[in-house]
């Protein structure tokens, strides 16, 4: 039986780029995955007729231009196109819009409050600052600052000598930033609740806390730190739907000489005298490896595919207490046209925008509580796209595809499982939702498909259908994360590696766990590394 | 009249009279002045109802520095000492948890418990070095900071390897996940998560209240106690060990401003239009009203004020005072047991219910209550036979929603009365007067903005290197001459002590260099 | 119904209706959010109109505040670093104000309109600041931006237009000075200030009358050569005078991402505009710390040799260009003066008056670009400080 460097579990974006840049520096890789297509979470699927879904991951940001360039993905046929604006529809009949020039969105927000309007500037330029810190970290290794090894050593310094330059008023304000609420820091901001609520949602997507959880505001940054083409927090659309970014990692890494294997679910990971050795397929095949390299979260990871008797119980107990939570769910519907929100002024350029149908702080908690409470949110924050509004290529001619993301939407209602009549209602929620703002939204479609966490997880294989692969807590970030000494990419199995979204830097389509732990392995290896460095920016 | 001081501390309570003292005993001429006729700010007994006293706003002793008790001779005697804590059930089984051990749960959860409260007290004293300091400034070179700094690391990795990793997992953890990963009991995750949000503007699923829970401990390893005449007592006697040092103490001395002249402290001024000298002014007051109201804005910078004027310190905990013609029927308490900390918290999602509300500004339907019945070792509080009870409640907004009148306050004493009388039943028969401080009413009668225990939300922005705001955690304000000493400066509230020593050794320090 | 939708496009002052019928070069551009012209015949002629005869430049954007309430000098005096009661009511007062750190957030113009009412004018916008600024003091703040309309009336002739269109008291408005006139039934504000270090004026009303003083300004000054101008021209001219300007020498703190990057009053060159006597302002604590300890930066005026301007050129402190020691903010060739002049910042203790330093020049011609290390003289005063600037009564040219 033929014996590869290195297998991958699971070719969701991350798994791709870690087998990417191995096969990159002349490993031979196969990169396995249970479904019948690749791309994990980032995937374009047809569900329905001609309609293209972007059925989990909706728009890209994140991914990490020194990868894109790495892996030529252009040639891959990756194209993102930015995409501005976004809107909040308010109760009384109002709206809120963000729009992508920065003097007409000063007027909007002026039409509020002026003194909002002029704090956007001290506003944007904090936020940055905090950007540009964590921004520098995203395709390092964090440090152990237990250790005494050279390595980490010299890490910690470089994070002491980041924050010594910043100047001391700077790094209280950091300290602050990292550990308050959403709503907190918006507060020391502005006034106005429209403004901060559309501006909090970016502290809680994809996180099991509310507005109001300390923390949240770093959160905020996790949504922020992305650009397209050095445009600071925007988004973009990948042509195609986001199976275009696994799409074209894939195209990459077989341009190197790897191998995917689809319908090829692990059972479990070979462990033989105390060293990953290969996996063993759900079909009964076993593929042997060098070394192994799961994409998977860590519980699924440590607690489903690994024999307990091979891991100490310090690891497995920090693993099980590892917090991957359902939050989110998404409705993915296909809609025979446009539909037209009349709160909105005639040929307004927000009718093709980002939008969001909750107005207070008080109810982006409110949908908190509903969650905390074990179900959905009656009166959910949803984040609703339709990049066929610059994507001609995923429905046909005049029709559109919507994504809803919704925030909350729990894994168990109440501690057990989810009905389809629950399922069904859910949907509901968040037609109802749209609708109050859209009367012919509802008559346009003709079909939808309703995500619950308990489905991503039973689809994607992700535990509880979490985006982040775990929650982006201080306690599970930078050397915390996923378990607290082993954040630098190895498991505490010889030839075993983690590169999912459960290490650092956490979720988003960003890539960077799979560069990063790419990195570690080929220096275990003592291969020359093919990972790029930062851009860097000063 | 004129007089000179070298300082004038302004308002008596515990940490303002801890400070004037440590002060004095270095030589100093200090003056306090307090605005109320009594001298301990929010660690008072008074009279509620005709005959009974209780301690009318912290009721219970866990947190008082043992520095500050030892450098001072503080020698008072508690009336009870090592209480227990009681988390009541209303079926009569309840859960009894003190010094790690806990009774009226499985062996499991017994023994999570204990090893749960030896980590949590490591931990806490751990912290407790740190609440003993002034918190260093981040990012300079002054040889004193990276001293501290280094010996934090150092202290840090003393841990271990494996408890460092824990301790800075833990810091900015929630208490739910933890009870509920440790403990299988209801009761005991309630109380547990009761304990660490007491006082605060979170509830058990909000990030960092490990760390408030850390705060708890941090001092006594959460041991109560009541001291003999209720929490009056200790200030008296704080008062009484600062005059002995040469203090002057006066009472009913509001201050209205401290006169700042050339931009600087110049002294102090009463609402009677005294004016004292010195060139010290050191505020026990919240660093709100000290700036916005005592000092005044103009003159101080807008970047300081703006950082001013955000500190949360909105007051959740509300306190109620029932004077009790006997004591009340609990099913399932022994009759020694009423002179414990009894607590209402059935599980971790009751706590976080009964915060839900507080976000909206509305008072909890089910509150979560701290009772405790100190007449019960302490007969002087109460006529013969008869009984006072004391309860922290919780969550009582102090912005409720259109404000609290005559009528929310008396619902919400209902709400609270009826809730006890779950599991007292014969309570309301045998309530012959009460009184429900609400934070409006403690910001009022204490000086408190926002009726907060804190003088500032104990949260992890809010806490060590940026409290009471960035840039001024230790001690100084950016006027020359004025210093905090209260709660709302570094490591924050409850009846410790550590606020007020702290400053004294920062000025001490300042002053002789 | 829904809400109206926020202006989308570009805003028009009340002049550009008039600028539009001038403009013969169709080059504008935004200046916060409005559209101005960069230049409307020629940069260099309205350029010259500035400096021989009278150049009109719409300031309508610069953003305007109005305080106002007992506490509007204790206010104002706290927010800029210059002893504010100074300024007597009819005089205006050139300010900077900075943050916490003693960083500059912006410049601007302080008008002391009357008895516990003032304008602030600057060209970026300050309302959250303001508002924060007055947090505990009775005082209120309005941004008053697009309710008053402004125009600079600058050069040689411009008293004697004026003079002619029928203001009285003119010959008594010293420099810095303000008044208010009726102004053929609406109040009109005169002061002598400027952007452009030459004799001029600045004209403030009701927009709704904009046009109308427009035409009769145009009127009165066409045998004196009166000018509409646009932002060229004046940059020019502000390089001149030794003005500075936000994003361009400095940094407006507040939206300052990078340590390091923005500037002091002291490393601007406006120790002058500080006054430690004071009572309490912001900033105070910081700059007096700098003050003992020394600051970091230093603006300079520099006279490069040559006839290449440097624009962003780098500063060293030796020919061989081995130190690096700063670089130049703002450069321009000055007809006037016939002299290669910039500004830049450099690094203490370099800059001092008098002494000499280098600039790395890069030019290019007909494609191919050269490198030339220039000599640098650092002066003292502006480039072009001409007599009039100063005179009351100016002359009637």
């Amino acid at each position: 039986m033929k014996t590869y460097d290195a297998v991958v579990v699971g070719a969701g974006h991350n798994g791709l780029t870690t087998a990417a840049f191995l096969a990159k520096a002349g490993l031979d890789v196969v990169c396995v995955e249970k479904n019948d297509y690749i791309g994990g979470a980032a995937v374009s699927r047809n569900l329905h007729e001609d309609w293209i879904y972007s059925n989990c991951s909706y728009v890209c940001s994140l991914l990490r231009p020194e990868i894109y360039r790495a892996l030529e993905l252009h040639r891959h046929g990756l194209q993102v196109t930015p995409f501005g604006g976004s809107l909040t529809f308010m109760e009384n009949g109002d709206y809120y819009g963000s729009y992508h020039d920065a003097e007409v969105a000063y007027r909007e927000r002026a039409r509020f409050s002026r003194r909002d309007a002029d704090a956007y500037e001290r506003y944007r330029s904090d936020t940055m600052r905090q950007c540009r810190i964590i921004r520098d970290f995203l395709l390092s290794t964090p440090p152990d600052p237990t250790s005494f090894r050279p390595k980490d050593l010299l890490g910690l310094l470089q994070i002491g000598r980041k924050f010594l330059e910043v100047g001391e008023d700077r790094i209280y304000e950091t300290i602050r930033f990292w550990t308050m609420s959403v709503a907190e820091y918006l507060d020391e901001y502005f006034e106005t609740d429209v403004i901060k609520a559309a501006m909090s949602g970016s502290g809680i997507i994809g996180t099991a806390l509310g507005v109001h959880s300390p923390g949240t505001a770093y959160v905020l940054l996790h949504h922020y730190m992305g650009d397209v083409d050095g445009n600071v927090g925007s988004w973009g659309f990948a042509r195609g739907g986001m199976g275009a970014v696994s799409g074209a990692i894939a195209g990459a890494f077989q341009s190197y000489g790897g191998e995917i294997r689809t319908e090829a679910g692990v059972d479990k990971i070979i462990v033989r005298n105390g060293k990953a050795r290969g996996v063993g397929l759900d079909n009964g095949d076993e593929i042997a490896a060098n070394i192994v390299v799961s994409a998977m979260d860590v519980k699924r990871t440590f607690l489903k595919c690994i024999d307990r008797s091979e891991l100490d119980e310090g690891f497995y107990t920090r693993v099980e207490n590892f917090k991957i939570r359902g939050s989110s769910g998404k409705l993915n519907i296909a809609l025979d046209g446009l539909p037209t929100f009349p709160a909105l002024p005639e040929g307004s350029s927000l009718h093709v925008s980002d939008m969001h149908f909750i107005d207070s702080m008080e109810r982006m908690e409110r949908a908190y509580d509903d969650w905390k409470a074990g179900t959905w949110s009656k009166d959910p924050y949803i984040d609703m796209v339709m990049p066929t509004t610059v994507d001609p290529t995923m429905a046909p001619p005049g029709k559109h595809f919507m994504s809803c993301f919704i925030q909350y939407c729990p894994y168990e209602l109440e501690g057990r499982d989810w009905t389809d009549l629950e399922r069904e209602a859910f949907a509901q929620t968040v037609i109802d939702q749209i609708a109050n703002y859209s009367p012919d939204f509802r008559d346009l479609i003709v079909h939808y498909e309703v995500r619950t966490p308990a489905d991503i997880e039973e689809q994607i294989g992700i535990t509880e259908g979490n985006i982040f692969h775990g929650e982006l807590t201080m306690d599970q970030l930078l050397f915390n994360r996923p378990v607290p000494g082993y954040a630098q990419y190895r498991a505490p199995i010889a030839g075993l590696y983690m590169c999912g979204s459960s290490t650092h830097p956490g979720g988003g389509v960003m890539a960077a766990p799979g560069a990063n732990a790419a990195r570690e392995i080929l220096s275990d290896l003592k291969r020359p590394n093919t990972v790029p460095e930062n851009f860097g920016d000063d | 009249m004129t007089d000179r001081y070298d300082a004038i501390v302004i308002g008596a309570g515990h940490n303002g009279l801890v400070c004037s003292a440590l002060l004095a005993k270095a030589g100093k001429k200090v003056l306090v002045l307090e605005a109320n006729d009594q001298v301990g700010g929010a660690a008072v007994t008074r009279e509620f109802a005709s005959g009974y006293s209780v301690s009318a706003c912290a009721h219970l002793l866990y947190q008082l520095q043992p520095k500050v008790r030892k450098e001072l001779g503080l020698s008072a005697k508690p009336a009870s000492d090592r209480m227990r804590n009681v988390a009541l059930s209303r079926n009569g089984k309840h859960v009894r948890y003190s010094d790690g051990a806990v009774t009226g749960v499985s062996d499991g959860d017994a023994r999570s418990y204990r090893q749960f409260h030896r980590q949590m007290t490591r931990f806490a004293d751990l912290l407790n070095t740190y609440l003993n300091l002034t918190p260093p400034r981040l990012g300079t070179s002054e040889f004193r900071d990276l001293a501290t700094l280094a010996r934090l690391g150092v202290d840090l990795r003393r841990l271990g390897r494996d408890d460092m990793r824990t301790f800075l997992r833990l810091i900015g953890i929630n208490i739910h996940d933890e009870v509920t990963e440790r403990f299988e009991t209801p009761l005991l995750r309630g109380a547990v998560s009761f304990d660490a949000v007491l006082g605060t503007h979170l509830g058990p699923r909000s990030p960092n209240t490990i760390m408030t829970y850390l705060y708890r401990l941090a001092a006594g390893h959460g041991q109560l106690s009541v001291p003999r005449g209720g929490m009056g007592a200790l200030a008296e006697q704080l008062a009484q060990v600062a005059r002995t040092a040469g203090v002057t103490v006066r009472t009913n001395m509001p201050v209205k401003r401290i006169v700042v002249e050339n931009g600087r402290v110049a002294g102090v001024e009463t609402a009677g239009g005294e004016r004292f000298d010195s060139l010290i002014a050191v505020s026990n007051a919240d660093p709100k009203r000290t700036i916005m109201e005592l000092v005044g804005t103009r003159h101080v910078e807008t970047g300081f004020t703006r950082r001013i004027n955000n500190i949360r310190m909105r007051g959740n905990a509300a306190k109620l005072h029932l004077a009790l013609d006997g004591l009340p029927t609990i099913s399932g308490l022994a009759k020694t047991e009423f002179g414990d900390r009894l607590v209402i918290a059935p599980d971790e999602h009751y706590v976080e219910r009964a915060f839900n509300p507080a976000k909206y500004g509305e008072s909890s339907p089910e509150p979560v209550i701290e009772m405790t019945i100190p007449s019960f070792r302490d007969p002087s509080l109460a006529p013969t036979g008869k009984h006072v009870m004391s309860c922290v409640v919780q969550y009582a907004p102090y912005a409720l929603e259109g404000g609290w009148t005559e009528a929310t306050k008396d619902a919400f004493a209902k709400t609270c009365i009826g809730t006890i009388s779950e599991y007292a039943p014969d309570l309301e028969s045998r309530i012959t007067a009460s009184e429900l401080l609400t934070p409006a009413d403690i910001e009022r009668e204490f000086h408190i903005t926002g009726g907060h225990w804190h003088h500032g939300e104990l949260a992890l922005d809010q806490f060590l290197f940026v409290r009471p705001v960035c840039g001024a955690a230790q001690y100084r304000m950016p006027l020359d001459g004025l210093y905090l000493c209260g709660a709302g400066a570094h490591p924050g509230g409850g009846v410790s002590g550590a606020a007020g020593r702290n400053a004294a050794k920062y000025i001490l320090r300042e002053r002789a260099a | 119904m829904s809400v109206q939708e926020v202006p989308q496009g570009r805003l028009r002052t009340p002049f550009c209706a008039r600028l539009a019928a001038l403009d013969t070069l169709n080059s504008w551009h935004t200046w916060k959010g409005y559209t101005v012209p960069d230049a409307l015949y020629c940069a260099d002629t309205e350029y010259f109109a500035i400096r021989n005869s009278t150049g009109v430049f719409d300031l309508t954007p610069m953003t305007k505040y109005r305080i106002k309430g007992p506490d509007a000098l204790v206010y104002i005096d706290r927010l800029v670093t210059r002893d504010m009661s100074k300024i007597r009511p009819g005089r205006v007062a050139y300010a900077v104000w900075c943050n916490d750190q003693g960083q500059v957030i912006d410049d601007g113009t302080i008008f002391h309109l009357k008895e516990g009412e003032y304008r602030l004018c600057s060209q970026e916008r300050h309302c959250a600041w303001l508002m924060d600024s007055a947090i505990g003091l009775d005082v209120s703040i309005t941004d008053e931006t697009a309710e008053v309309a402004a125009l600079a009336v600058q050069g040689p002739t411009s008293f004697a237009i004026l003079n002619r269109m029928g203001i009285e008291g003119l010959d008594e408005l010293k420099p810095f000075g303000l008044m208010h006139v009726d102004f053929q039934g609406t109040e009109l504000m005169v002061s002598r200030t400027g952007f452009t270090g030459d004799l001029g004026y600045e004209l403030w009303l009701d927009p709704d009358r904009a046009e109308f003083l427009w035409d009769t300004l145009f009127a009165a000054g066409e045998i004196s050569g009166i000018r509409a101008i646009g932002t060229d021209a004046l940059e020019h001219a502000r390089i001149e005078a030794g003005y500075i300007a936000a994003y361009i020498d400095f940094l407006p703190a507040h939206a300052t991402v990078r340590t390091g990057r923005t500037r002091s009053p002291l490393e601007l060159g406006l120790d002058w505009l500080v006054d430690f006597k004071k009572p309490n302002f912001n900033g105070r604590r910081a700059l007096a710390e700098e003050k003992r300890s020394g600051s970091t930066w230093r603006l300079v005026k520099l006279d490069i040799e040559g006839n290449k301007p440097a624009h962003h050129a780098y500063i060293f402190a030796d020919a061989k260009a081995r130190r690096n020691i700063g670089f130049v903010t703002s450069a321009a060739w000055s007809p006037v003066c016939k002299q290669n002049i910039a500004l830049g910042t450099v690094r203490t203790p370099h800059g001092n008056p008098g002494s000499t330093l280098w600039v790395e020049i890069f030019y290019q011609r007909e494609m191919h670009w050269s490198r030339k290390m220039a000599r640098a003289e650092v002066v003292d005063k502006p480039f072009w400080f001409p007599k009039r600037r100063g005179l009351t009564p100016p002359d009637l040219v």
